[in-house]
């Protein structure tokens, strides 16, 4: 950015004056040399916009335009007249979507399955992840990259896939798990009332933990040995270095995996969309996602799909600018580790 | 002398339950990942009474060979369309919108212009707004054009990957210093011939990083194909294998297909990031420390 050798740190507002001649009309050499950095920054631009132009027109059609076609469809509802014989009209009806959206208990128990959902997985996920992270990085882990390999493996199954597996190994039946469990005198319906939703933060925890482990772990490596050195010098025991040196300075990675873990847990669908096929504790509306899916492809009731996008993009941004917000806060080292 | 080596000895000791300690938690959390995929291998070796029997560590009852040419029969041989169109979907899109947001994030880095740092929080943004709210109107669009149903309706928006433009502005930024591109137009190369014969080069592992991400995204695809697509025919492997499983329920005799469906499926990703390792692995340090 700021190469040492040629800016003056002292004069970041007096124009650059050329370093040939101090007389106060420019030589035409200058006005051609103005000209000509002129025609580069046109260049210059071009070529920005040449390389930008692709991924804009995505962000235009695929993201801004349905942005805004989701925020109008929630204004709007269908209206059928004659007892619902007429023709279909789309009329304006203003805040009614979201009157019916957010009175509609399915749609607020979907919500709640989520947030609790969350507040289940992000902690665990997080912990667990960095734990598995710190531990890699001390050293004394024997087949240290096979280890890795075996933990990341699972980003490589495909969600969907996840879910096949899993539910085959919660299926009475099928699963060796539930017979090992059986011999054990221990009976497990995985996919009970009370099971279901651990069920699925298991698959999500599966699927995802090598991969956040490998995201800490990068960062750790990072992390200066002096550092390291200097807190085993002033008597840091390894458990005390890992949890208030180590995991303090990769704080970015943590919320960053946070952040992330967050947005894409909101969006809960595939897990249980596949599990509803086999258990009838999860119906077609069990998350907000499922529920806009519902609302939208079932019941063909776009308004009301839309006031329920609308909705879960609210607290989507919402709860992500607060935890951003929360994480800039907690600057203290101590009470970041836990 | 012996009092030294007996003190170290004593401290050592815990330092060695810990050692222990530590690759017990290791081992049991590999255990946890692996037994599963495991798992999936000898299922997919099993016929379906060795299935229901519970019994896939036994080698009674394998029938691999029989399962495979059952996956490619079962309905017409859509299983091997379901994986050529995945293939399609997820090899082109990631490497088509790999080199898009590797392009635009190395314009975010490296030039300057009005409103810059507003376009790029809008760029940000985007990345947390969920699929499901895109869909319906999505949707609405793909069908107003006549696109719905067509291999376009899947494979354009998923193109569009705005943490990718992050990354690459990040990468840019590491892999790529200025004073190279002030030699290039000091050369006399144009601003677009000093991206792609120098820059683009620079930036080779935040490219497959990128397309590794696009690639494990598309290729988990699921919510997109499922809105739009109606016709088998364009169906990628995550939407096949759902609508099999859930005729599994009725028809057991899918039990065995949709199992060994799984296991090739896994195949591509695992090749992909074990063949692209030594480029990820630096893209991903990349990535994380800043």
């Amino acid at each position: 950015m700021t190469s040492p050798i040629t800016t003056p740190a002292s004069a970041p507002s007096r124009p650059p004056v050329p370093p040939s001649g101090t007389s106060p009309v420019p030589p035409p050499a200058a006005a051609s040399a103005r000209r000509a950095r002129r025609h580069a920054r046109r260049r210059e631009l071009g070529a920005c916009g040449a390389l930008m132009t692709p991924f804009f027109i995505l962000l235009v059609t695929v993201f801004l335009i349905p942005v805004g076609t989701a925020l109008w469809l929630s204004f709007f509802g269908a209206d059928q007249p004659g007892l619902g014989f007429g023709p279909e009209r789309t009329v304006f009806v203003g805040l009614r979507g979201y009157t019916a959206v957010l009175t509609d208990p399915t749609f607020l128990g979907g919500l709640g399955t989520v947030v609790l959902y969350c507040l289940i997985y992000i902690p665990l996920m997080v912990t667990g992840a960095l734990a598995l992270a710190l531990l890699l990085d001390s050293g004394v882990v024997r087949l240290r990259s096979w280890a890795q390999l075996g933990l990341f493996l699972p980003h490589a199954v495909p969600g969907i896939i996840a879910a096949v597996i899993w539910l085959y190994l919660y299926t009475p039946g099928l699963s060796p798990v539930i017979d090992l469990l059986a011999g054990a005198d221990i009976t497990v319906d995985f996919l009970g009332v009370h099971t279901v939703l651990p069920s699925i933060v298991n698959i999500a925890l599966w699927s995802n933990l090598g991969y956040n482990m490998v995201v800490f772990y990068a960062a750790l490596q990072a992390v200066p040995r002096e550092v390291i050195e200097a807190s085993v010098v002033d008597g840091a025991g390894p458990v005390r270095t890992a949890l208030q040196v180590k995991a303090p300075l990769v704080r970015s990675s943590i919320v960053m995996v946070a952040m992330f873990t967050l947005i894409f847990a909101l969006q809960l669908f595939t897990e249980p969309m596949l599990l509803s096929q086999a258990t009838p504790m999860i119906g077609s509306r069990f998350s907000p996602s499922m529920y806009i899916y519902d609302a939208a492809f079932t019941r063909n009731n776009y308004g009301l799909a839309a006031a329920a996008s609308v909705v879960l993009l609210v607290c989507t941004i919402a709860l992500s600018y607060g935890v951003t917000h929360w994480s800039n806060r907690v600057g203290a080292p101590e009470e970041d580790t836990r | 002398m012996s009092a030294v080596s007996g003190r170290t000895a004593a401290a050592r000791r815990p330092r060695l339950l810990g050692r222990a300690v530590v690759n017990l938690v290791v081992g049991i959390s590999v255990l946890y990942t692996l037994l599963p995929v495991l798992w999936l291998v000898l299922a997919a070796s099993k016929d379906r009474d060795a299935l229901f029997g519970s019994d896939v560590l036994s080698l009674d009852h394998f029938s691999f060979a029989q399962n495979l040419k059952d996956l490619f029969t079962m309905d017409g041989g859509l299983y091997g369309r379901w994986y050529g169109n995945s293939l399609l979907y997820a090899v082109l899109g990631a490497a088509l919108g790999a080199m898009v947001s590797i392009a635009c994030g190395y314009a975010f880095d490296k030039y300057r212009f009005a409103h810059k740092e507003k376009l790029f929080a809008l760029v940000l943004a985007a990345v947390m707004v969920p699929q499901t709210v895109l869909a319906l109107p999505l949707y609405l669009m793909a069908s107003g054009t006549g696109l719905v149903n067509t291999f376009w309706s899947v494979f354009v928006p998923v193109l569009f990957n705005p943490f990718g433009v992050y990354l690459g502005r990040i990468f840019s930024r590491g892999y790529v210093p200025d004073e190279v591109l002030e030699a290039a137009r000091l050369d006399g190369a144009g601003e677009l011939a000093a991206y792609f014969r120098v820059a683009l080069r620079m930036l080779g592992p935040g490219l497959v990083t990128v397309f590794l991400f696009q690639l494990t995204a598309i290729w988990n695809n699921f919510f997109l194909p499922m809105v739009m697509l109606s016709d088998q025919h364009l169906y990628p492997v995550s939407l096949g294998l759902y609508t099999w499983n859930s005729a599994a329920v009725v028809s057991p005799e899918y039990y065995p297909v949709v199992i060994m469906g799984s296991l090739l499926a896994v195949l591509p990703l695992i090749l992909a990031f074990a063949l692209l390792q030594r480029f990820w692995k630096s893209g991903l340090t990349a990535g994380a420390v800043k």
